[in-house]
């Protein structure tokens, strides 16, 4: 009895709402979409590989004490970043330093972490799984675990035609199934293709953001992958000096990886630290233009003098870049429930 | 004329197959074996984790608990011209597993050498190549999560000098980016003869890594105060060091 719900719930993956196909995994790049950054060529997808990235992204095993998975702090719900939560956490109720970024068109991402420290979407699951504030585990101890469960033993072989469990296989599926993920259908995007139309105030507001946000927030990723200080006063508390912990540079301190601004409604709260509860208090921040001077932009000043309309207009047309196509695509959906 | 023609028909149909028959056992370009032993030191004695101690430039006693580096891209340069060969990849030498001190290069021609060249870490390439298996698997401990890249040399143990928690001190160098590029080459020469390789033979060559020149040399470290070296910071220093800790014991080869 014990083994065939065990052996049920192994395979959720047979069931037809979870169930991946050859089509599921077809990357194609959205029109008017540059060229991605990572290339499949050097990861082959297959439904199999996905399944096994899914699994192992909605799995606990990958932390220390098995309480924590990516999914802890990377919701659906929420493009994959974390409702509500303005610092990471982890396990033994440990408190990161960064808000969490969502997680959509990362095959774009010329580096990822707010401080750009990870150059390669194969490796960006390494961080979270070894920080001792998040998964806390280590890479041997996860292979381990992995090795010993049966699931995995099937996934892999399933995945990759042999039995071999290394990290390279594990970074590879889960390579597949975050770089699927891709956001290229909101009412904006509709728009740019002559699919549907804006209503004035949100066309507006694009008029707007072209003028003085689109500079770094660059149009059709709404980021320009760039590190820029967006004038916040460094918390006391964090002493978060951003690019510059990687790059060592001055000109790099307090500067952070813009983020894409897709599913913004969804990805509250907002900024590296999670300081701003809504989008009023982010277009607050930047239309008062009170910013602390350290690598500031020239970009960034222009940005001030937002009016109350404008503010009003950005953030209605910023509503027409939530894809609710991506966020409820059954293909990310938890498999292990 | 017919008769003329056909000797010479005789003669091409005699010459073809002698052709042949002489391409066939036409020998392929002569490889042999090259095996080069990394032997770890401190100084004159064997590295011995843990168990021994030993005493730096600054009179400061220290045990050694870890001691990991990679060797990348071996260069041999030909004895007889300033060409080289070329052998791409990464090895990581591990002073906890024997197994792993010990490179093998098959398919090196079989030539006179000059010169061997490596690289102490890691190339650009590699550091942004994802996930990667064999040496460059993440799991063995050389690898930067929050900064990507591998640990081109960790040197870890324990000095009464140190004042950080545990008396340990540590030094993991890496960086494969301007401003903070810290891959190092060397080169050593093979001064009183060439290194001459005979095909389908296997030659060993006998490197010593002395360890206690990370410490001295360009830079005398002093474990009071700098006993932690784990991001940029002071990274040249002990990469200035190291990249002088190889030298060439002897080669032999299999008669």
């Amino acid at each position: 009895m014990l083994a065939a719900i065990l052996l049920f719930s192994d395979f959720a993956e047979d069931n037809p709402y979870f169930r991946i196909t050859a089509k599921d995994v077809e990357f194609k790049i959205p029109k008017g979409f540059p060229k991605p950054v990572y290339d499949f060529k050097n990861n082959k997808l297959s439904p199999q590989a996905f399944v096994l990235g899914r699994r192992l992204f909605y799995d606990p095993i990958l932390s220390k004490d098995s309480s924590t998975s990516c999914t802890s702090c990377h919701q659906r719900i929420a493009t994959f970043a974390h409702i509500d939560h303005p610092l990471s956490h982890g396990i033994n109720s440990l408190i990161g330093k960064r808000n969490v970024p969502a997680i959509q068109n990362v095959v774009w991402g010329e580096s990822f972490m707010w401080d750009g420290g990870v150059n390669n979407l194969e490796v960006q699951p390494l961080s979270p799984i070894t920080n001792h504030v998040e998964m806390g585990e280590d890479l041997a101890g996860v292979m381990k675990k992995l090795k010993r469960n049966s699931y995995y033993r099937k996934a892999f072989k399933e995945a990759f035609g042999d039995t071999l469990i290394s990290s390279e296989r594990m970074l590879k599926a889960i390579a597949q199934f975050t770089g699927m993920m891709v956001s290229a259908n909101s009412k904006y995007d509709r728009f740019i293709r002559h699919e549907d139309t804006l209503s004035q105030i949100e066309f507006n507001g694009l008029m707007v953001f072209r003028e003085k946000c689109a500079k770094c927030h660059r149009e059709p990723l709404f980021t320009d992958e760039s590190f820029k200080s967006s004038g916040l006063y460094p918390d006391s508390s964090l002493l978060d000096k951003g690019r510059a912990i990687i790059t060592g540079r001055s000109n790099d301190e307090y500067t952070f990886k813009v983020p894409s601004l897709r599913n913004i409604e969804r990805t509250y709260p907002y900024m590296h630290d999670g300081r701003f509860r809504n989008l009023d208090q982010v277009l607050e921040h930047y239309a008062k233009g009170d910013f602390f001077m350290v690598n500031i932009r020239p970009e960034l000043l222009e940005a001030r003098n937002i009016s109350t309309l404008e503010k009003k207009e950005i953030i209605a047309f910023l509503k027409t870049l939530t894809d609710n196509d991506f966020l409820y695509d059954r293909r990310f959906a938890d498999p292990t429930y | 004329m017919f008769r003329i023609l056909s000797k010479k028909c005789c003669l091409i149909f005699a010459i073809i197959p002698a052709l042949v028959l002489l391409m066939s056992f036409k020998p392929l370009p002569a490889k042999s074996k090259l095996i080069i032993h990394f032997e770890n030191y401190v100084g004159i004695r064997k590295l011995a984790l843990d168990t021994a101690t030993y005493i730096n430039e600054m009179g400061q006693s220290y045990t050694v608990t870890n001691f990991k580096y990679y060797i990348s891209n071996i260069e041999l340069e030909y004895q007889n011209s300033k060409k080289s060969f070329v052998v791409q990849g990464s090895y990581l030498i591990r002073q906890d597993e024997e197994n792993t001190w010990t490179v093998e290069l098959d398919e090196i021609p079989a030539d006179s050498y000059r010169n061997i060249s490596f690289m102490i870490g890691v190339d650009s390439l590699h550091n942004c190549s994802g996930a990667q298996s064999g040496a460059l698997d993440p799991v063995n401990g050389m690898f930067w999560t929050w900064n990507t890249g591998y640990i081109f040399m960790k040197f870890e143990g324990k000095s009464p000098a140190s004042k950080s928690p545990g008396r340990i001190f540590e030094y993991h160098i890496g960086g494969y980016k301007e401003p903070t590029n810290f891959i190092r080459s060397t080169t050593l020469s093979f001064e009183k003869e060439a290194m001459t390789m005979i095909a389908a033979k296997t030659t060993q060559l006998y490197i010593k890594t002395d360890a206690s020149k990370i410490l001295k040399g360009s830079n005398t470290i002093d474990f009071s105060k700098m006993s932690s070296v784990t991001d940029f910071h002071y990274a040249d220093k002990i990469a200035d060091n190291y990249v002088n800790m190889f030298s060439i014991i002897r080669f032999s080869n299999e008669w």
